[in-house]
């Protein structure tokens, strides 16, 4: 690498901070109702147990709503710092978004957090309850107009453009652009999801090590009983969002499905090493005619292949993150109903096996995350703004060697961060609980007996 | 199209960055007061803070994003030339952020270094925006006088903090900490002062826009209260911090917000009606009048709402002791 591509560097560290940021929101963003619901199972029950959720969650929650806010405020410096030419071309659409995104949002989120996490002796029980709320509330606005935006920039709508300028038409059809209701969905399910695995990985930590009270168990099967739910949803969201990306960006399904040729009766490739080469697929495992069933529900639908598109994006990093959302997702919809199976129907205690199992799918949801916006971002380009404006004239014109140097800094910043932030849970998963301290004499463990560890 | 809309939001820029150097200005400054208390005290500073720190943190966010709204070019041009300052400082805050939760969970082994690491966080995020003020006021040049110039406000803007810093822990801190933080704000005092008068002296030096501004005479006359108050602001906190006049913390803090405000003002005043001095003007492209109304409309909305729940916040942990409740 003797001569540093700007615009690479530019995208890798974009990629970089948005990348690490999403993880936190994705967690706060289940996560503040999760407590929500626990706070409102105590209230309504009086029940101690709910109460320790909260605590040890809340905890968690505040820990990662700091990182999320941290680097969300790189974020709003980044798209001036790297990207100057996609606010002066589409800066009349993007900046109302963001700007209402920072008004009705963040404000709402962090300051109402005040209250949440330190106002709990100073205020009612109901305000404490309503401060909470808003703070769930704000983290899901937050969602609803950064996913508009992006939601937007794929599939543009409610503009025109004059002298290589965006301006709005309509201001509704640009928040509801065709996507957007979609991608909304997807991600707001993503989070939840994400949530469940979460908190039944953490729990099952606690199990693992003995540390356990029956306020984990309780967390455990909160978790459980929404990925149950949530897990199913999101394949039915999914398929959705694809079909509808088949109409709109053609050129991403293909290299998703890594589709060279236009034709009917297309099969599923299970495995490949796609080459752009040779535009063919070396090693393909596939199912005959399951692509087509897929993406136009006929065995001999036609399907548009990649050589159709003058541009397309780069496809064997597609087809790879798509397979591994879609295999996670798959995971996730096995083992939440293992999982139940026992846990709601027969024994109501997990097994040690099924315990080992969530506890290294503790973050599988933040993977999963990740490898879908990768096939949704890396699918959009070259274009910043799909079909109309490339990313190639939006990026600024810093030598290399100075977006590589802070690229550096920040990638060894989110190493950092990011171990440290496992480490943190793994040492408060580890402090024994004041819920397990409270029934000590009266509480056995939860693990059956025969097991051992 | 309506011109009075780009003033309007100019105001509202100004607002937000006014009250970002006011709010976070204290919080930054606990930062940088924390290697100076003992280790049963730094959880108590720490904690004063804690119900207020992210919310004083996205009036930056705001602030930079109406400027990305309504002046995108200005945007790109402030923080494309501004890029390394900029970065250094959002690392800054991310660390110092982390720190901060960091800092109560992960158990008493790491903790001095948590502390640290909050407290440089907080010292290289208050240089660098002191950096990028001076390099704004120089209208981004870089000759060597308008460099120096930015590392003379890069070097005042902490002492400003740790004066807001101190006297924030003042009012919202029981026990031996507030006399020592009023020996804080004793020391802060002289170097901000230094400050306020080397920076009055160097800005026209270094801008001939500002020296015309300031020096046309019948206009320095109108101009003249915005001296002398301040001069008046530093001399009552001065007298205040050494007892000589009676006034709660709260009232000292309010002086120097004040002392904020006056200097906003007098920027103000010298970069009208520029957007980035010497080089574009406010209403030189500017966003599209749809645009701007549509966020004209929120910011109508949300913003009396949000000065509102701030102050209903305030006031909750008003003459309260903030304890780590959550911990």
């Amino acid at each position: 690498m003797t001569d540093l591509d700007p615009l690479l560097l530019a995208r890798i560290q974009f990629a970089a901070n948005i990348s690490f940021h999403i993880l936190f929101p994705t967690i706060t963003i289940g996560l503040c109702w999760a407590l929500v619901y626990f706070r409102a199972r105590f209230t309504l029950t009086g029940d101690r147990d709910w109460e320790h959720a909260y605590h040890f969650w809340v905890k968690i929650f505040a820990l990662t709503f700091a990182i999320g806010v941290v680097s969300g405020v790189t974020m709003s410096f980044q798209f001036g710092t790297n990207w100057p030419g996609f606010m002066a071309t589409a800066g009349n659409i993007a900046g109302p978004l963001l700007g209402y995104e920072i008004l009705t949002a963040f404000f709402l989120e962090a300051s109402f957090l005040g209250i949440m996490l330190f106002g709990k002796h100073l205020v009612s029980n109901r305000t404490h309850l309503v401060a909470s709320t808003l703070v769930a509330v704000g983290t899901t606005a937050s969602a609803f107009w950064i996913l508009s935006l992006n939601s937007w920039m794929q599939t543009p709508d409610g503009h025109v453009v004059r002298d290589g300028v965006y301006y709005v038409e309509s201001w509704w059809d640009v928040i509801f652009n065709p996507s957007f209701p979609y991608r909304l969905a997807h991600m707001l399910v993503a989070c939840g999801l994400t949530t469940s695995f979460l908190l039944m990985g953490v729990s099952a930590w606690r199990f693992l090590d003995r540390i356990d009270g029956p306020g984990t168990l309780k967390i455990f099967r909160t978790g459980l009983a929404a990925a149950m739910l949530l897990a199913p949803l999101q394949a039915l969201i999914g398929d959705l969002h694809g079909l509808h990306t088949l109409e709109y960006q053609p050129a991403k399904i293909a290299a998703v499905e890594a589709i060279w040729d236009t034709e009917a009766g297309v099969p599923f490739t299970l495995f490949a090493l796609p080459d752009p080469e040779t535009r063919s697929n070396r090693l393909a495992i596939e199912i005959p005619y399951a692509a087509s069933l897929l993406l136009t529900h006929k065995v001999s639908g036609e399907v548009r292949g990649l050589n159709e598109f003058e541009d397309h994006p780069p496809v064997a990093p597609m087809f790879w993150a798509f397979r591994v959302m879609v295999g996670i997702g798959m995971l996730m919809i096995t083992v939440s109903w293992w999982l139940g199976w026992r846990v709601f129907a027969r024994k109501g205690v997990p097994s040690l096996l099924q315990l080992r199992v969530v506890s290294a799918m503790t973050f599988s949801g933040w993977i999963a995350v990740l490898a879908g916006w990768y096939v949704t971002e890396i699918g959009r380009q070259p274009w910043l703004v799909y079909g109309e404006f490339r990313v190639a004239d939006a990026v600024a014109d810093h030598g290399g060697g100075m977006v590589l140097s802070t690229l550096v800094m920040w990638l060894l910043l989110y190493a950092f961060v990011l171990f440290w932030y496992v480490m943190t849970l793994r040492y408060m998963a580890k402090k024994p609980s004041a819920s397990l301290q409270a029934s000590a004499q009266t509480y056995p463990g939860l693990l059956p007996r025969e097991e051992t560890l | 199209m309506e011109t009075w809309l780009p003033y309007f939001f100019v105001g509202v820029i100004g607002l937000a960055l006014l009250l970002y150097v006011i709010l976070d200005g204290y919080d930054l400054g606990v930062g940088l007061l924390l290697p100076f208390a003992p280790a049963a005290e730094q959880d108590r500073m720490v904690a004063s803070i804690g119900p207020f720190w992210d919310a004083n943190e996205t009036w930056l966010v705001l602030g930079v994003g109406i400027l990305l709204v309504v002046f995108p070019q200005a945007h790109g041009i402030i923080l494309t030339s501004l890029y390394l300052p900029a970065t250094l400082m959002l690392i800054a805050l991310v660390l110092r952020g982390i720190a901060f939760d960091f800092r109560i969970k992960a158990g008493e082994k790491h903790k001095r270094t948590w502390n640290a690491l909050f407290s440089l966080g907080s010292l290289v995020a208050a240089l660098c925006q002191g950096w990028m003020l001076g390099a704004y006021i120089t209208g981004l040049d870089d000759s060597p006088l308008s460099l120096s110039f930015a590392l003379l406000i890069a070097l005042s803007l902490p002492a400003l903090y740790v004066l807001l810093g101190a006297l924030w822990l003042m009012g919202k801190t029981r026990g031996e900490l507030p006399a020592k933080a009023l020996t804080w704000a004793r020391v802060a005092w002289l170097p901000m002062g230094f400050a306020l008068l080397l920076i009055s002296v160097a800005t026209p030096l270094v801008s001939d826009t500002i020296a015309r501004a300031w020096f046309t005479f019948p206009r320095a006359l109108v101009l003249l209260p915005i001296p002398l108050l301040t001069l008046y602001c530093y001399g009552w906190i001065g007298a205040a911090l050494h007892g000589r006049v009676q006034a709660k913390p709260q009232r000292i803090f309010f002086m120097v917000a004040a002392i904020c405000l006056l200097a906003a003002l007098g920027l103000a005043y010298s970069i009208w009606p520029d957007i980035i001095i010497g080089r574009m003007r406010i209403l030189e492209a500017v966003a599209a009048p749809k645009s701007l109304m549509f966020t004209f409309v929120g910011v109508v909305l949300t913003l009396p709402m949000i000065l509102g729940y701030t102050v209903f916040i305030y006031r909750i942990f008003r003459g309260v002791e903030v304890k780590q409740a959550y911990e």
